[in-house]
């Protein structure tokens, strides 16, 4: 376990590193006119503009500059924001976006892994009756229809007809959340609530569940106790992975709704060509991805007595 | 046997519906099981042996029902039950089942303990410490060495024949009257097979069961069994003693089915097979099922289903071979070639 551990941890070290460095490589082939505000690109001619982005050390031969940033990483400076707010340290600008999104992102999960999961069970107890085929046509039409078109409807019904507050506001969060939430909730509810269906389908037809029957177990228990017990084994493998879906599908939902969080911010320094933020931002979401998977596996293995995480290639 | 049976099913017919179709799956089936003793059913793939069985514990899948005929177990028609609640009284407490395949039929993720301990609590109203000590108590039965400490693990660490004892302890927990073996021994090894086997008739001894084998081992069936029962397309078509059907069959399918065991073989001649393909159960049957496959069938056959014909006081068959009227019809060698071994034998 332990041998496992330290070898997970050098190869997620890695996938950031890779990740970063394409991050990086990408963004020095933005154009770097958007390093200046319109403001200075009115003023600035081409030479001050030029010794400008010499002195930022933009100008430099890419290997310097990535091997200077490397260096920057190894002293886990993550350098200061040119353009987003300029002179404050990146973390310090990440802290109090993180925070707002990591909100959504929990509340809208639990949300909808309890309802997801709620409607997969009623789904497999009443398989090929009205309630199966209601929430089949939900997630077929959450699947299917492009999800601006459905954010949208749900901006509409909810501002329109529930009269809650299109747009996020620091002042009124707890209203003004729910939009948001609804929009992402919407998504992983329809996911969460296929995966329990299918699996507890599968499970329902395996040979145990007729011993369970011979034993003279209620169905109602069965369900409980062997169908959705089992059936939840290779759902946890993705809960702690669905973090980072979450977060990531923030970058739309936040635009969407105004939310100033880690989605706007990224969409924000790309724009403006805050070349350290958005490496920062792309940074965690690396590692956030990483420690999700790491997770699921860590709870597949508590949950499954058959799985033994090896030190060898074999994790299964 | 002048005894009252245990368990009585009278014309017992099974349906399936089938995208629309009707499927009979067993047509006017009877079966009288007595106290104690040990009956094989026997028959090919898709006779009916384990539907006809499934129907004592309520066990038939979703889109299959008792469409006829009464199952009589201590004085109430159980056919008649409907609901999950009055099968509960009976499954697992009374009738009880072993299935074909010990690797399947355990819960992968439950320890061994836990999953006999559920059969407890559900039936005997055992708990916590009592329970436990209950289950350790029955793999020690079953012939699980190291008991407390094999308690504690889980399905994948047990071997086929391991699993298929810990299947067995599951439902014999509650010490049915009637245990189901569905061909118990089917996905073992030969050597397994004979320690499952064993163990199935020391545990019968030793709670005062009565069996009921599904198998299409006749060798099995010549080993455990007090009678037997042959099936073919959804109908018992001969029962007698094990004496009465390994000597002294009567019905063609009997027959086949016994000429085709290869320890009956002559050398140099090959083993006979038995022709043709079982009928179709989504159309009626007309006159005797096995007419089609059967090369001395009389014209009646075709025509009309046979009666049961007495034989002896235990021995039915249900052809017309035993018609007074039918021409004389001689038992094949291979069937008189075993009388002769068995004569030899005694």
């Amino acid at each position: 376990m332990f041998k496992y551990t330290v070898k997970r941890l050098l190869q997620s070290l890695l996938t950031v590193l890779i990740v970063v460095t394409v991050v990086f490589l990408l963004m020095r082939l933005l154009p770097n006119d958007n390093y200046f505000t319109e403001d200075q690109q009115m003023k600035l001619n081409i030479e001050e503009r030029t010794e400008l982005l010499r002195q930022a050390g933009l100008l430099d031969p890419i290997p310097i500059q990535l091997f200077r940033y490397y260096g920057q990483l190894l002293r886990l400076d993550f350098g200061t924001s040119r353009r987003i707010q300029t002179g404050v340290a990146v973390m310090k600008i990440i802290e109090s976006k993180f925070t707002v999104s990591m909100r959504l992102g929990l509340t809208s999960m639990a949300i909808s892994l309890v309802i997801g999961v709620l409607l997969g069970v009623l789904q497999a107890r009443r398989k090929d009756r009205l309630p199966d085929h209601i929430v089949t046509a939900y997630t077929i039409f959450v699947n299917s229809v492009p999800h601006l078109v459905s954010y949208s409807l749900i901006l509409v019904f909810g501002a329109r007809v529930l009269q809650l507050p299109s747009m996020y506001s620091t002042r009124n969060v707890g209203k003004s959340i729910i939009l948001p939430i609804a929009c992402l909730a919407m998504g992983s509810i329809a996911h969460y609530a296929l995966w329990t269906r299918r699996y507890m389908v599968d499970e329902s037809t395996k040979d145990y569940i007729k011993l369970a029957r011979i034993k003279g177990m209620a169905q109602k228990d069965i369900m409980l106790k062997h169908v959705l017990k089992n059936a939840f084994v290779p759902l946890v493998q993705y809960i702690p992975a669905s973090i980072i879906m979450t977060v990531g599908g923030s970058l739309l939902v936040e635009r969407f709704f105004s939310v100033p969080g880690m989605g706007t911010l990224m969409t924000d320094a790309i724009n403006r060509y805050d070349t350290e933020v958005v490496q920062t931002c792309v940074m965690i979401y690396a590692a956030l991805g990483i420690i999700g998977v790491f997770l699921g596996d860590i709870a597949m293995m508590i949950v499954d007595p058959r799985i033994k995480l090896a030190g060898g290639g074999e994790t299964r | 046997m002048g005894k009252q049976p245990l368990l009585s099913a009278k014309d017992i017919e099974i349906q399936f519906s089938l995208r629309g179709n009707i499927l009979k799956a067993i047509r006017k089936c009877s079966l009288d099981l007595y106290e104690g003793e040990t009956l094989a059913i026997v028959g090919e793939s898709g006779s009916g042996k384990s539907v006809f069985t499934k129907s004592f514990l309520g066990m038939l899948d979703a889109n299959g029902s008792i469409t006829g005929g009464s199952i009589m177990y201590e004085g109430v028609d159980i056919a008649k039950y409907k609901t999950e609640k009055e099968w509960l009284t009976i499954r697992g407490k009374k009738i009880s089942m072993v299935m074909q395949d010990p690797m399947t039929s355990l819960n992968p993720l439950k320890k061994i303990g836990k999953q006999i301990e559920e059969s407890l609590t559900l039936n005997q109203g055992l708990r916590g410490e009592a329970a436990k000590k209950e289950a350790i108590e029955m793999l020690k039965k079953v012939g699980i060495p190291d008991p407390e400490r094999r308690a504690n693990q889980y399905p994948h660490e047990f071997s086929g024949g391991m699993r298929q004892r810990v299947v067995i302890a599951i439902a014999v927990a509650c010490r049915p009257q009637i245990l189901i073996c569905d061909e118990p021994t089917t996905a073992l090894d030969v050597t397994i097979q004979a320690q499952i086997l064993d163990l199935i008739r020391a545990l019968q001894k030793e709670l005062n069961m009565t069996v009921i084998y599904i198998t299409h081992d006749l060798g099995v069936v010549a080993n455990v069994a007090d009678r037997v029962a042959v099936m073919y397309a959804g109908q018992i078509v001969e029962y007698g003693t094990v004496n009465e059907i390994f000597y002294n069959a009567w019905h063609p399918y009997t027959w086949a089915l016994l000429s085709s065991l290869p320890q009956l073989g002559v050398k140099g001649e090959d083993l006979p097979t038995i022709d043709g393909t079982p009928p179709n159960l989504f159309f009626e049957v007309k006159g005797d099922a096995f007419a089609p496959r059967n090369r001395q069938a009389l014209a009646i056959d075709f025509e009309e289903e046979p009666p049961y014909f007495e034989v002896s006081e235990t021995h039915r068959a249900k052809t017309w071979y035993l018609d007074p009227r039918a021409p004389r019809i001689e038992q094949p060698d291979s069937i008189k070639r075993l009388r002769e071994q068995m004569a030899k034998a005694r």
